[in-house]
């Protein structure tokens, strides 16, 4: 059942001295969500563009469902449907016929190319539009145009690279419901990239986080945050109805509690191990009335935030290094 | 279970047959494209007002003088000028690359900005099968508009003079309009490499015109002036340099498309143009006058030819490498 469907090994991609992309392994299994996260500019366009055979890897391999997309890639073309961040359709074709044309460059043709147009123009619900020029469309409705463009070739593998761009929530909830439907029902295996992560968290069965060309951490969500809060510790915020100062007393008290930090109304609890039963337990024996008490540490936000932040100093650890050298020299 | 029995079905058949099916598609599609634009229909009109203007000029001046006249009257339609009207075949000469541009100019770098290109190449397609139906669809235009006006000054000319043109005229002017599709697609070509070097169609568009521009308008100046600086035509020496002048002064336009296709042209449609080079008095002594046979005219314009569409293929060439070098991501 587990089969691989996108494979990386040490794949690589250097502009002159620039590194977008260094040493990536990478593995997607048929049927599954994966979103690719990271800031702007951290390679994860370029890793999609290799992954089509678009863009020579510098290093290393990379295969869709068994094939090499570099040495073969119209083999994979054939069976991955790319959707690009600034997807755009002939201004002054119908979106029906931007669609025909496709179907046409995948070799569909005569009823069946007409039969799969109409279905899929229906399933992105764009029947009523289809026959408009794209000129008229708004940005919502290419998109919705454009997933059925990259469903015409009925694919195994669909790449999206932020779908998610200038779209407004309602038409992100359709796109996220779509985009679930076409994992869970028709079995497509799908990768996201995307640097809005509260949409990609609502539909990604893994996500993989990528900082300066490098894919930092991987894997479903809940255990990214686990291992986050082995290595940082835990964060609470709680309140309480009355007698905040006697809060912060018990808090003190409490020898797990590492260090208190106000924040609005609420008090941040460091500590380093997950003390929400023993918590209660004190609060319920000093009657005090608990408010509001919320783990923070492990949520996608806290993960996301983290993880740019080690890159951060990472960064600027190397150019203080680049410095000294310039200076030793 | 409806819907799964075609989605099953139509999975096996794109996986079949696709082989040459982009360049069909995309050929079909960019010459609907051509043919619902704006661009070509003002070309187009721009022809044919022009021939007619040159049709006009060409018969007023043979009305005025039936008695000079030569006995190839039916390629006087293409030659003749009368005040102030130039002939069909120069205004041909000046415009024709208007057209190549503007079928050219933006075909590369309007996919990109569209955002069409990269929807393209995420197809199972070749990548050069963009560009090649690009390059083709507007040769096929070209062929077209060319042959169109061409034919029909031929036509409107016979009604009214009457006079049917010999099979030796027809070759003549079939071989003349070949020759212009040629030449037109050589800017068509250059205009193709700009808009995969520039990123605005904007600046492709400056750059082909003011190339068009300087080739046809400026460069038989400044070339007069770089032989007149090299070879002084003033005082005694100016004898001795009048031959090494005038020799590199043609050299030098003859790098020149829109030069090259003059020369060409005016052999191809004149009969009685016997030699492109410089002719002395001792070597036409003993000649006898008369007309060059067609296939002695095609000899002549031959290299020509050979340059013209060297120079075609290598714009197009040139455009194609780096159309495929280049990077998808805008």
């Amino acid at each position: 059942m587990a089969e691989v469907m996108i494979e990386t090994r040490g794949l690589g991609k250097k502009y002159g001295s620039f590194t977008a992309v260094r040493d990536l392994n990478l593995s997607v299994q048929k049927g599954e969500v994966f979103g690719l996260l990271g800031p702007n500019g951290a390679g994860k366009t370029t890793t999609t563009l290799m992954l089509l055979g678009l863009t020579e890897p510098s290093v290393g391999s990379a295969q869709i469902a068994g094939v090499d997309c570099t040495r073969n890639p119209l083999r994979v073309k054939q069976i991955v449907g790319y959707l690009p961040d600034n997807m755009g359709f002939y201004p002054d074709m119908t979106g029906r016929e931007n669609l025909r044309m496709t179907g046409r460059m995948n070799g569909l043709h005569g009823e069946l190319l007409e039969e799969r147009m109409d279905e899929l123009l229906a399933r992105v619900g764009m029947s009523q539009a289809a026959d408009k020029t794209t000129s008229t469309y708004s940005k919502g409705m290419k998109q919705r145009l454009g997933i059925a463009d990259i469903l015409m070739k009925d694919p195994d593998v669909l790449i999206m690279d932020e779908p998610t761009n200038g779209i407004d929530p309602e038409g992100m909830r359709e796109l996220m419901l779509l985009i679930r439907e076409l994992a869970e029902k028709d079995g497509r295996t799908i990768l996201i990239s995307s640097h809005q992560l509260h949409q990609i968290q609502q539909i990604c069965d893994r996500v993989g986080i990528f900082v300066h060309g490098e894919l930092v951490a991987c894997g479903d969500i809940a255990t990214l945050g686990k291992q986050l809060e082995e290595q940082n510790g835990y964060q609470f915020e709680i309140a309480v109805g009355n007698q905040q100062h006697k809060l912060r007393k018990v808090l003190e008290s409490m020898e797990q509690v590492d260090r208190l930090e106000e924040k609005e109304a609420f008090i941040l609890i460091h500590t380093g191990e997950n003390i929400a039963g023993k918590l209660m337990h004190e609060l319920m024996k000093e009657k005090l009335e608990l408010t509001h008490l919320r783990k923070c540490s492990g949520d996608l936000d806290e993960i996301y935030s983290l993880y740019f932040e080690k890159a951060g100093e990472s960064d600027a650890g190397s150019d203080d290094r680049k410095k000294r050298r310039k200076q030793a020299g | 279970m409806q819907a799964a029995m075609t989605e099953k079905n139509a999975v096996s058949k794109p996986v079949e047959r696709r082989a040459g099916g982009g360049f069909v598609t995309l050929y079909q599609k960019e010459l609907a494209d051509h043919f619902h634009s704006a661009r070509f229909k003002l070309v187009f009109a721009l022809l044919i007002v022009t021939s007619l203007a040159g049709l006009y000029g060409a018969l007023q001046s043979i009305a005025d003088s039936t008695s000079a006249s030569s006995e190839y009257v039916f390629l006087g339609l293409y030659t003749l000028s009368s005040s102030g009207i130039p002939s069909f075949a120069s205004f041909l000469a000046y415009l024709a690359p208007l057209a190549g541009l503007a079928l050219g100019f933006d075909a590369i770098n309007r996919e990109r900005s569209q955002g069409t290109l990269n929807r393209l190449v995420s197809q199972p397609i070749h990548r050069d099968a963009v560009i090649n139906a690009k390059f083709l669809s507007g040769v096929t235009v070209i062929f077209i508009m060319i042959f169109f006006v061409g034919a029909m000054v031929g036509g409107l000319g016979l009604a009214i003079i009457g006079i049917p043109p010999s099979a030796e005229e027809l070759r003549r002017i079939l071989s003349y309009l070949l020759f212009t599709v040629v030449y037109t697609s050589l800017w068509l070509g250059m205009a193709q490499l700009f808009s995969v070097l520039c990123k605005h169609a904007a600046t492709s568009a400056l750059i082909t015109i003011a190339v068009w521009i300087f080739l046809t308008l400026f460069a038989e100046m400044i070339v007069g002036i770089i032989a007149n600086l090299a070879y002084p035509l003033e005082g005694i020496q100016g004898f001795y340099n009048m031959l090494d002048n005038y020799q590199l002064q043609m050299n030098l336009n003859r790098l020149s498309p829109y030069y090259l296709y003059c020369e060409a042209t005016s052999t191809l449609l004149s009969p009685n143009a016997r030699t492109l080079g410089i002719m002395t008095q001792e070597s036409l002594s003993g000649a006898l006058a008369g007309y060059l046979p067609f296939e002695e005219s095609l000899l002549l314009i031959w290299p020509h030819l050979t340059a013209m569409l060297a120079l075609t293929m290598a714009a197009f060439t040139v455009s194609y490498i780096c159309f495929m070098r280049q990077e998808i991501r805008a």
